[in-house]
């Protein structure tokens, strides 16, 4: 059987085949999948989804895998939280987190598009994988490639922090550092993909790695029980998960697997690296670039190369775009581990706080279901809430010291609360 | 002033496989109408149907983007290089 997908252009509509480019040699805009949906509607039925494990593999022909493709682990397949406490606090009904943040292996949705990029890595017979990263992708890179039989390379910014090279390095990659921030690193990979025969997942493998995002998007809609939320608050960095969501609810309508309706998306940053929603704010026609300066690191990126479709998404659909500060992300993630017990890194602060700020906008109707896209985890970006919680005193192991604790917590809880 | 323009290889069929072209040129304007004017082919490229740089081709003088530097009219100087990159940001 021929593959029923091959990458197109997104703005000239030319058609490349299978190979492992991420752009147009035409126009240079960014190509991706796409699929023969009159065929796909003849072998993909969702009844046959009951019969399969939840992860990401129970859509496998929604992907572009090789044929024969035998999945090597279970990405994916990640909780739809209904937060009725969250809900509470903000004054909706129909509230849930898409919760991301124990993805396996590597607990970012990461793992979802790093896993159907090394499907084309082993179809276009590439023995080094590698990307540009700051933490997520990197770990999902290193952790499956150490699986699978890839050699790693990870190319960051020297200053990163050791944390997040040691949870990359601990898989045994080789990681290269440059001197020089993201978006040097992220132009240095476009050159080496230019130049050697590695597959970079998220620079020549783009396209087949982006479309592990849509993943994200058909759980909510079989976990919503098969149908479409109004709205979903998505983080935006390069802008295509966003776009990828989309994609994916598309596709389930055009197979007939959902009923269309309209679903809003709003596209959430943080205000120190918010090059997209600042087009979306201002109305602008194209964004401008910034230099990102915040916490949410994992969203900073100040020349998404997807922001042009993502503004697009979110214009279309109707939704929205909004950015917080780095104090309002902590808030934010306090506030979804004190109400809904999900500890998210500072991309989830980001999209949480969006969330709020939208509804009390009242951009988000209170009666509507929102979903809101929890992408990482709060164990690798701890540097961001440290300060919040300083050490507690400690005790002697006595039972009056206890009772001494105690008395002292509580009138301090009472001038608190006075 | 003499800029080098770093061809990248999907422009390289417009440029007789030139990897680098050395030009004269003031602004980063100037050396794209010179790579432009030289090669016309590659215009269409590089430019959209308005004239503006296309949207998802990013253009550096040595290590910035030129949006930084206040677009195309910004100047260059002797031994510059300017970098045609095509626009890929990928999620960190």
């Amino acid at each position: 059987m021929s593959d029923l997908y091959e990458l197109r252009c997104r703005e000239c509509g030319k058609t490349w085949g299978n190979v492992p480019r991420s752009f147009c040699e035409e126009c240079f805009s960014p190509v991706e999948v796409a699929y023969d949906y009159d065929s796909l509607k003849k072998i993909s039925r969702r009844e046959n989804l009951s019969r399969r494990s939840f992860n990401m593999w129970r859509y496998a022909e929604l992907l572009p895998l090789p044929e024969g493709f035998e999945p090597p682990n279970a990405v994916g397949g990640t909780p739809l939280v209904a937060s009725r406490n969250l809900a509470t606090r903000w004054g909706v009904k129909n509230l849930f987190l898409k919760n991301d943040a124990v993805c396996f292996p590597s607990l970012s949705f990461k793992d979802r598009v790093v896993a159907t990029a090394l499907a084309a890595a082993r179809r276009f017979g590439f023995h080094t994988v590698g990307c540009s990263s700051t933490g997520n992708l990197a770990n999902a890179v290193a952790a499956q490639a150490a699986q699978q039989g890839f050699d790693a390379c990870v190319f960051i910014p020297a200053d990163l922090e050791p944390a997040k090279v040691l949870n990359t390095a601990v898989y045994g990659a080789r990681i290269v550092r440059i001197n020089g921030n993201y978006d040097h690193v992220n132009r240095l990979c476009a050159q080496i993909a230019d130049r050697f025969q590695w597959g970079l997942v998220n620079v020549n493998l783009r396209p087949y790695y982006s479309e592990g995002s849509k993943t994200h998007g058909y759980e909510i809609a079989e976990q919503l029980g098969w149908r479409l939320p109004d709205n979903v608050v998505v983080p935006m960095a390069g802008g295509s998960l966003i776009t990828k969501i989309a994609k994916a609810f598309r596709e389930l309508i055009a197979l007939g697997w959902v009923e269309e309706k309209p679903v809003r998306f709003f596209g959430a940053q943080a205000t120190g690296c918010s090059p997209i929603s600042t087009a979306v704010k201002r109305g602008l026609a194209r964004f401008e670039p910034q230099k990102p300066n915040t916490i949410a690191r994992s969203l900073a990126i100040g020349n998404p190369a997807d922001g042009p479709f993502a503004i697009k998404q979110i214009r279309e659909s109707g939704g929205w775009a909004e950015d917080v500060s780095d104090p309002e992300i902590v808030e934010a993630i306090k506030l979804v581990a004190e109400t809904e017990g999900i500890f998210t890194e500072t991309a989830g602060g980001v999209t949480a706080g969006v969330t709020q700020k939208l509804i009390r906008e009242g951009r988000i109707s209170p009666d509507d279901t929102t979903v809101v896209c929890i992408t990482g985890n709060g164990l690798k970006t701890t540097d961001a809430v440290a300060a919040e919680f300083p050490p507690a005193e400690a005790i002697a192991p006595r039972l009056d010291a206890f009772e001494a604790l105690l008395d002292t917590q509580l009138a301090a809880a009472a001038t608190k609360g006075n | 002033m003499t800029v080098t323009i770093e061809i990248p290889t999907a422009f390289r069929r417009f440029t007789d496989g030139a990897q680098k072209i050395d030009c004269s040129a003031g602004t980063i304007a100037d050396a794209l109408n010179e790579l432009t004017t030289r090669f016309p082919a590659i215009t269409r490229h590089v430019r959209d149907d308005s004239g503006q740089i296309r949207q998802f081709l990013n253009v550096y003088l040595n290590e910035e983007d030129i949006r930084f530097l206040g677009g195309e009219s910004c100047c260059v100087k002797e031994g510059d290089r300017v970098l045609l990159v095509p626009s890929i940001a990928g999620g960190r």
